[in-house]
């Protein structure tokens, strides 16, 4: 198995599902989180598929600065 | 693993109360990031308008001093003759600055106040309800133009920042966009280089920045994203509309040395 580059941690508070972040993702390690947050929304998740580099995009477009970036 | 990218230390850690793919908070983490990395978060005092971004202050963590609708530029002008030494923006949307706010901004660019003005175009009036505003396109709907905006009704989209660019005061103007990534770098490049014009006392300068209004466009978040890209930029085309720093630069007397006796 190779060795990951790259995570993110999505406040799923703080998220609004706008859906920026999985549209701009170059890797599709962004899908909807599939339960309601507490204001109502529909937050991203992280979908750990292995392929984030951890180019930062999502943090880039991210409307909330909700999103976490790693890389190394 | 290294943290790489986290919200900046000068965003309060509140919610905001934009609607969801708004540019607005895109700009604010942008005004942050900058806050920090250039280190001018004690030296900032923010203007924000009354409109979606009346709350700024609850979110950027510096001095702000509201102002009535349209007169940011003038409270500016106020504080950046009182206290030199702080670096003044004014935050303002494009019902405020383009609309009860012409007069002061044309007049303070006219006479070259150092200060910054960040405009916010997203072409419609969005806290009251989605009205037309006179940064509307032609055709574009709103509540108050149901059936497209006519030219010979209302008139045409007004361009405030190339009025603004003809003024012998304004030293640096650009537009921008914050509809993707590349955008979004180019904003936060375009803003630094504001306040450096301002912190090198060069003149006015302004930002304006085409932002996505979702709600009060009726669209999906990302649909409202790429329409600024196919329809909007062909009205308000991106790019520097005025950098005269270079020549302002040379104009400026080099600091006197000591007299030799």
């Amino acid at each position: 198995m190779t060795k990951k580059k790259g995570r993110i941690e999505i406040d799923q508070e703080y998220c609004k599902g706008c859906g920026i972040c999985i549209h701009f993702c170059p890797k599709d390690s962004i899908s909807p989180a599939g339960k309601l947050n507490a204001s109502g929304y529909m937050p991203a998740a992280f979908n750990d598929n292995g392929k984030c580099t951890g180019c930062a995009i999502c943090a880039l477009v991210c409307a909330e600065a909700s999103i976490e970036v790693y890389r190394g | 693993m290294k943290k790489v990218y986290a919200r900046p230390k000068y965003l309060k850690k509140v919610h905001f109360h934009y609607c969801p793919g708004c540019g607005h908070s895109i700009v604010h983490r942008l005004v942050c990031e900058l806050a920090e990395e250039m280190k001018i978060q004690d030296k900032l005092i923010g203007i924000p308008p009354p409109g979606c971004s009346v709350f700024t202050y609850n979110y950027i963590d510096t001095d702000f001093v509201e102002s009535a609708h349209g007169r940011g530029a003038a409270v500016a002008t106020g504080i950046k003759r009182a206290c030199p030494e702080a670096l003044v923006f004014t935050y303002q949307g494009d019902g405020d600055i383009a609309a009860i706010g012409t007069g002061e901004t044309i007049h303070a660019a006219n006479r070259g106040e150092k200060i910054t003005a960040i405009f916010i175009n997203n072409a419609v009036y969005g806290m009251t309800g989605g009205q037309m505003a006179p940064t509307t396109l032609i055709d574009m709907k709103t509540t108050t133009s149901p059936f497209g905006r006519e030219k010979d009704i209302e008139g045409f989209p007004i361009k405030l920042s190339e009025m603004v660019a003809l003024t012998k005061g304004a030293v640096y103007i650009e537009r921008t966009t914050v509809n993707s990534p590349a955008g979004i770098k180019k904003t936060k490049k375009a803003i630094k280089k504001a306040f450096q014009v301002q912190m090198d006392n060069l003149g006015y300068s302004l930002v304006e920045i085409l932002s996505p209004c979702p709600t009060n466009w009726k669209m999906r978040e990302i649909d409202s994203w790429k329409w600024i890209d196919e329809v909007m930029v062909n009205e308000y085309p991106p790019g520097v509309i005025k950098d005269t720093t270079n020549e302002q630069k040379k104009k400026k007397p080099k600091k006197k040395g000591k007299k030799k006796k």
